[in-house]
């Protein structure tokens, strides 16, 4: 009989921690979630009404007159893409170097080392960097120096996810591909990197996502312009810098179209995120 | 060990590969010791004993598997028709194009069924449309997968079950024609009827190639195998005829192992 009371107390002692931390971890993920919410309404109520074909379609005016973004948009397109262009293969053959040939002597660890400070750097040092080594000595903020400042960016972000995706394609496939007598660089390209597609695309999706909103990079780089310019050795508009000044200034025309310019980006930032996903749950192999 | 017990072959056959003084080091640890063998061809020789004897250890030596990992070193002399593939002089990738693998766990490819196979014979050989399709039928058939598969030729290799990716892995090592062909453990982690069909693709794959096989199961060593290699602790404790191993071992450990008094 004490026995089976003994036990009940057992079992709803436990019961009543179990809904004690279940309460605690809801709340905690509301309170994530809530300011996460609080973001999304504001920059939907405030950039919202601003969105429309025009948004897309003029460009930054004057205080007072009506325009819209598309030289920022255009701009930061172009060197978003630029920027995951160059940053991608670079990032990608030193990932490869460093899953594939990185288990013996001392470059590969000094190399992960150096990629990790380069990954939490802040990205106004990488800014503050392109702008001593070639923004001087060119003497203008130009396309091709902001396209810089985002590839370096994206060059840490891509070795990490691509040398982490390699490391989990078991070594039976790659002595699998071996043993039939192929050489190592058939191995890595036709075996090895294609098991980790899934995994390195998402990392490549992620890297945009994170340069398509830096602003501090941009501006000692690429500065902005607020004529239509495709010009990569011309200062060119961007998002983040057209945002920042506008948002700063005191002309509501100005403030509106920065709200609008920030929710293209989220909503941007978004598409690539839930892209990312469904790659990586649609495509990741199953070992 | 004497020379009697490593000579057991009555028949006269040729030895495909000749293992002399073998000795295998992973850094520190000394694996393989002293190891001498004749392994007879167009044969099924399976290699027994407890985990950790060296058995898998010595079949990866035969295509130099174990050169993909620093620190793992063999010493002595491996002749496979009479070249000795330790030499610093050997093209690995021609060395493992001749010495094909399957392992113990099925690893196809990510592509698909087709190109699974395509993929080693393109290494080596440039083939027609008409007869890389020819070779890729030969090859399932000869893995008995055709019937399965042919008409999903297209679908990726992972898409398969256990047993048909590893008769997959075998159909893909068969493809490119090599003379000896390894398995390490091929049906530990299949079910009792895909082990079945693997064990009789076994029986008719000797007629063309020599056959090494590693296995936990002795039942298996005895039915597929027509020379047995019963190892402990780095070392060739017997080899021979796979009944006169099975029935009269020569040696005291052997039957203690076989009977299930150890291991």
């Amino acid at each position: 009989m004490s026995a089976s009371i003994a036990f009940m107390d057992l079992y709803s002692r436990r019961l009543w921690i179990n809904r004690f931390n279940l309460a605690v971890s809801l709340l905690t993920m509301l309170i994530g979630l809530f300011w996460l919410g609080w973001i999304l309404l504001t920059l939907f109520e405030a950039g919202f009404r601003t969105l429309g074909p025009a948004l897309f379609f003029t460009m930054t005016p004057p205080p007072g007159a009506s325009g819209g973004l598309s030289n920022a948009i255009a701009g930061s397109l172009i060197m978003a893409a630029m920027g995951t262009l160059i940053g991608t293969p670079i990032g990608m053959m030193a990932g490869i170097y460093l899953a594939e040939f990185g288990s013996r002597g001392w470059l590969a660890p000094v190399t992960r080392f150096i990629n990790d400070i380069l990954l939490s750097a802040p990205s106004i040092v990488v800014g503050l960097f392109v702008y001593e080594v070639y923004v001087i000595h060119t003497r203008h903020f130009s396309a091709w120096a902001g396209t810089m400042a985002l590839a370096l960016i994206v060059i840490p972000v891509v070795i990490r996810t691509t040398e982490n995706m390699l490391r989990l394609v078991p070594d039976s496939l790659r002595e699998a591909a071996a043993a039939l007598g192929a050489p190592q660089w058939k191995v890595i390209t036709l075996v090895t990197v294609r098991a980790a597609k899934a995994g390195i695309l998402t990392g490549i999706l992620l890297a945009v996502a994170r340069i398509s909103g830096e602003t501090a990079p941009l501006l000692f780089t690429a500065l902005n312009n607020q004529f239509w310019s495709l010009d990569m050795n011309q200062p060119m508009a961007n998002l983040p810098v057209v945002i920042f000044q506008f948002a700063m200034s005191p002309y509501e025309n100005w403030q509106h179209l920065a709200w609008a310019g920030a929710l293209i980006i989220t909503l941007g930032v978004l598409v690539l995120n839930i892209l990312a996903r469904v790659f990586f749950r649609n495509k990741s192999p199953t070992y | 060990m004497n020379a009697a017990v490593l000579q057991p072959v009555q028949e006269t056959l040729t030895q495909k590969i000749q293992v002399k003084n073998l000795n295998f080091y992973y850094g520190g640890f000394h694996a393989l010791k002293d190891i001498n063998l004749q392994i007879p061809e167009r044969r099924v020789t399976a290699f027994i004993g407890p985990s950790g004897c060296g058995k898998s250890t010595l079949l990866r030596t035969f295509n130099r598997m174990y050169a993909l990992y620093p620190k793992q070193e063999a010493r002595g002399e491996i002749l496979i028709d009479g070249d000795d593939i330790l030499s610093p002089r050997q093209d690995l990738n021609r060395l493992r194009a001749k010495v094909g693998m399957v392992f113990q766990k099925p690893t196809p490819f990510p592509m698909s069924i087709h190109d699974n196979i395509a993929f080693g014979v393109r290494l080596y050989e440039s083939l027609s449309m008409r007869e890389m399709e020819e070779r890729v039928e030969w090859a399932l058939r000869k893995a008995a997968l055709w019937e399965e598969v042919k008409d999903k030729l297209k679908q990726s290799g992972t898409s398969l079950s256990g047993g048909q990716q590893q008769r997959l892995c075998i159909a893909r090592g068969i493809a490119v024609k090599p003379e000896v062909l390894l398995l390490d453990e091929p049906a530990s982690a299949l079910d009792p009827i895909s082990t079945g069909r693997i064990e009789e693709l076994v029986h008719e794959l000797k007629n063309d190639y020599t056959i090494v096989i590693v296995t936990h199961n002795m039942q298996q060593a005895a039915r597929v195998s027509d020379y047995t290699a019963y190892m402990y602790l780095g070392e060739m404790v017997e080899f021979g005829v796979t009944d006169e191993v099975f029935i009269k071992p020569k040696k005291k450990e052997t039957e203690d192992y076989i009977t299930g008094r150890f291991g």
